[in-house]
């Protein structure tokens, strides 16, 4: 069969349409996005971006409810948001098939937390799959499906951003033909979760977990390689790669099925190996089960909790008295912070909002950058919509201490994600926040996903736009401006307006991003500094602008300047933000 | 011990470089020519100006995507003094290929902190094997700025086993048809550089 190099999330993808797979919800987030994103480029599927993974999975539940086989997917964190129904749709089953995706963020490249999600596999009661490489990754979802085929089951598939956003050489195999088993079947003592039934299905999930237990026994992807007798290495995903690269004669057990465990096949291994060790990145998982069932095993003791793992943490963990590598240039270097990129509609935003002193609730987007220096201009980030509840909650607590000084910012993705029901709350239960929503017409962090607000779909087709303005207005917030956030001085003057007043108020803060090309933006010609009007004052350089650097020793007849700032004609995107803070006149 | 039969190579820069085509380009450079290969990579924040590196290791076969930290053969660094952050994983005998383009961090850019002075010449105190060259303005000779990647690409295919033809052919399926030529002009400046 033809290879291809392909990443985990590709993998993924590729894998989920050989199974014959045609449905899937998600909301997009890294390190997922790109599992749906190759996903909708197959024939005769669909594919949407649901507003939040909630939403995603209730989704795919109702396909799989009607009889199709369904696939949900989203980050780590994205499992909490949806959670609520995946605890339940294990009690119910499902009639046709469904699984559920989530990529997990070892090291938290570009997440908030590490949470191991293996752990909601044991909490719900959900089977868990795991892959290591991008061919696993392709080859588990077909064995996923089969799974919650013939347990009547949702099924969890496993990926870190190692396995997401790794590449390597992937074999593909024929795709499934699609059958279409959808229909309208009744079983409502099956699906109505009232008490009553809920107690029963309650019954059959154990039942299920007592069938699993023993699949997994058998479960072609629990594999065991016995070599050297000493010692022996139980580990699942990715950590097995870097065990195999550092100890290739070390004796495995290497689960493709990391939840329910295969106890049996475990004490066999156990009976043929000296000392084992469990690889585990994260939590001790894998550890704590293996030593409930009484068998000693080495595992955190000496391997870390945090962070992901690589060859060079296995070996220094297993033989603690090497040396780690040392790097000659012992000189300290200045660090790359990602930043928001030229041209960027926050940075005005925030430049004008660190003027108002006001304490900034924020959330997930490419706006939470603005908490560096020189910006500073967010004070909080716990998780996506987050913002408005805490600014309503802070400004309440505060009372007249907090008033005029308390604003949440959320973006317009992650105000339709989850920031509408605490909008809402805010009017209900008159809240005195200001709320700014960062309108940039697009899911930017990501790589411009499609929402409810861009007007289009996953698929790219036109669809129904939500206009904010109409939304916050239902909601019952009655003070409601849209500005250009390339404007300053009128964004200034509408932060300092909103916070003086009372009342929930909310400011739409209108520009598309930079980098969206569906937006169509006009390039603008680059901006200059004047050499002779540059005072070296350095205020062009609070906004923390890629093209805009500062040159020590220019100096000027008849002027203190110890410098003056310079404009990268090639970075520079001609927002003109920088003009409107000079104030000599010296950029234009 | 190190395992001597998979090699692994260090790519290194700025966001916006060009450096994840460059690795995609010559892992399928690699598997054309029947080894195994693996790389990995970090998206999402990095892509914000942020440091970018990909992992390329190859071989008769390859388990991890990620090389032990000190076990590096190869460090292809995009952006000068960014080859000084990466020297912690490379092996003693590496050899490093350094564009000597400058890219300021912000806080280089604000005055407040200084770009180290000397790079190529506390690489070449430190490591035999230096190559160092400006591939943008390489790029520019071969037509495009944009193909300083594929510069640096030709400087490490001389260090690698891998016939011309099998280099040439991923080229072409890499690039729309127009930007084929400049693309192997680019490579060509690369060996010769």
């Amino acid at each position: 069969m033809k290879k291809e190099l392909m990443s985990g999330n590709e993998a993924i993808a590729r894998g989920v349409y050989e199974a014959g797979v045609r449905f899937a919800a998600a909301y997009p987030g890294t390190p997922s996005t790109e599992i749906m994103e190759e996903f909708a480029k197959y024939d005769d599927v669909y594919a949407e971006w649901a507003p939040n993974e909630k939403v995603a999975v209730e989704v795919a539940i109702g396909a799989a409810l009607g009889g199709a086989r369904a696939l949900a997917v989203m980050k780590h964190v994205g499992v909490n948001v949806a959670a609520d129904p995946i605890f339940t749709v294990s009690y119910t089953g499902i009639e046709g098939a469904l699984v559920i995706i989530s990529a997990d963020d070892p090291s938290m490249h570009s997440s908030q937390n590490e949470q191991d999600n293996r752990n909601y596999a044991k909490f719900a009661k959900i089977p868990m799959l795991e892959p290591a490489d991008p061919q696993e990754a392709k080859d588990y979802v077909s064995l996923a499906f089969q799974i919650s085929e013939q347990f009547d089951t949702p099924v969890f598939l496993r990926s870190t951003t190692r396995v997401s956003h790794s590449k390597s050489v992937v074999t593909l195999s024929e795709p499934q033909m699609h059958e279409d088993k959808t229909t309208l079947k009744h079983n409502a003592g099956k699906y109505v979760m009232v008490p009553i039934n809920a107690r029963t299905r309650r019954v059959e999930v154990e039942k299920r977990q007592m069938a699993l237990k023993k699949f997994a026994e058998t479960f072609p992807e629990n594999k065991m390689e016995i070599n050297d007798p000493e010692v022996g290495i139980i580990t699942a995903g990715m950590p097995y790669n870097y065990a195999k690269d550092v100890f290739p004669n070390y004796s495995y057990l290497k689960l493709g099925m990391i939840y329910p465990l295969p106890e049996k096949l475990i004490r066999h291994f156990a009976s043929k190996v000296k000392k084992i060790y469990v690889v585990e990145e994260l939590d001790p998982y894998l550890e704590e089960q293996i030593k409930a069932m009484g068998i000693p095993v080495t595992g955190k003791d000496i391997f870390p909790y945090t962070n992901e793992f690589d060859p060079g943490v296995i070996k220094n963990a297993i033989n603690s008295d090497l040396q780690g590598a040392v790097s000659p240039y012992k000189e300290s270097l200045a660090q790359r912070p990602p930043n928001l990129c030229p041209g960027c509609p926050h940075r005005g935003l925030f430049y004008a909002l660190k003027k108002s002193k006001a304490y900034v609730h924020g959330d997930i987007g490419c706006y939470t950058l603005s908490y560096m220096k020189p910006l500073e201009g967010l004070h909080s980030c716990i998780c996506m919509g987050a913002s408005i509840g805490m600014a309503h909650g802070m400004s309440k607590a505060l009372k007249e201490k907090g008033k005029g000084k308390v604003v949440g910012v959320i973006g317009d993705s992650t105000f339709l994600h989850s920031g509408i029901t605490s909008l809402l709350n805010m009017a209900y239960n008159n809240s005195d926040a200001l709320i700014i929503i960062l309108d940039n017409s697009t899911t930017a962090m990501t790589g411009m996903q499609e929402h409810p607000g861009t007007g289009y779909t996953l698929m790219g087709k036109e669809a129904k736009k939500v206009n904010l303005n109409v939304l916050v207005s239902a909601l019952g917030i009655q003070n409601i401006r849209v500005i250009d956030p390339n404007n300053l001085k009128e964004t200034k003057n509408a932060i300092n307006e909103e916070l003086a007043s009372s009342g929930p108020s909310v400011i739409i803060a209108q520009k598309p991003c930079a980098l969206f090309k569906r937006a169509n933006i006009k390039p603008q010609p680059p901006l200059k500094v004047d050499a002779d009007k540059c005072e070296g004052c350095k205020s062009c350089l609070g906004l923390n602008c890629p093209p805009i650097s500062w040159k020590e020793g220019v100096t000027k007849v008849g002027s203190k300047r110890k410098g003056i700032s310079f404009i990268d004609e090639t970075l520079c995107n001609g927002c003109g933000l920088c003009a409107q803070v000079c104030k000599f006149g010296a950029i234009s | 011990m190190v395992d001597n039969k998979v090699n692994s190579i260090l790519f290194a820069g700025v966001g916006g470089q060009g450096i994840l085509r460059a690795s995609d380009i010559i892992c399928e450079a690699i598997m054309e020519a029947g080894m195994d290969v693996k790389k990995s990579e970090v998206h999402g924040m990095a892509q914000r100006g942020g440091c970018v590196t990909s992992h390329v290791r190859y071989g008769k076969k390859v388990y991890s995507p990620l090389a032990e930290t000190g076990a590096i053969q190869t460090l292809v660094s995009f952006e000068k003094m960014e080859a000084l952050r990466y020297l912690k994983f490379l092996r003693k005998d590496a050899a490093i290929i350094v564009n000597t383009e400058e890219i300021y961090p912000p806080a280089v850019n604000m005055g407040d902190a200084p770009y180290p002075i000397d790079v190529i010449a506390f690489l070449k105190e430190h490591y035999s094997k230096v190559i160092h060259f400006n591939a943008g303005e390489l790029a520019q000779k071969a037509g495009n700025i944009k193909t300083a990647n594929v510069v640096l690409l030709g400087a490490v295919s001389n260090m690698m086993s891998i016939d011309q033809s099998v280099w040439e052919n991923v080229i072409k399926k890499s690039f729309p048809e127009k930007l084929v030529k400049i693309n192997l002009a680019a490579f060509q400046m690369g060996i010769a550089a």
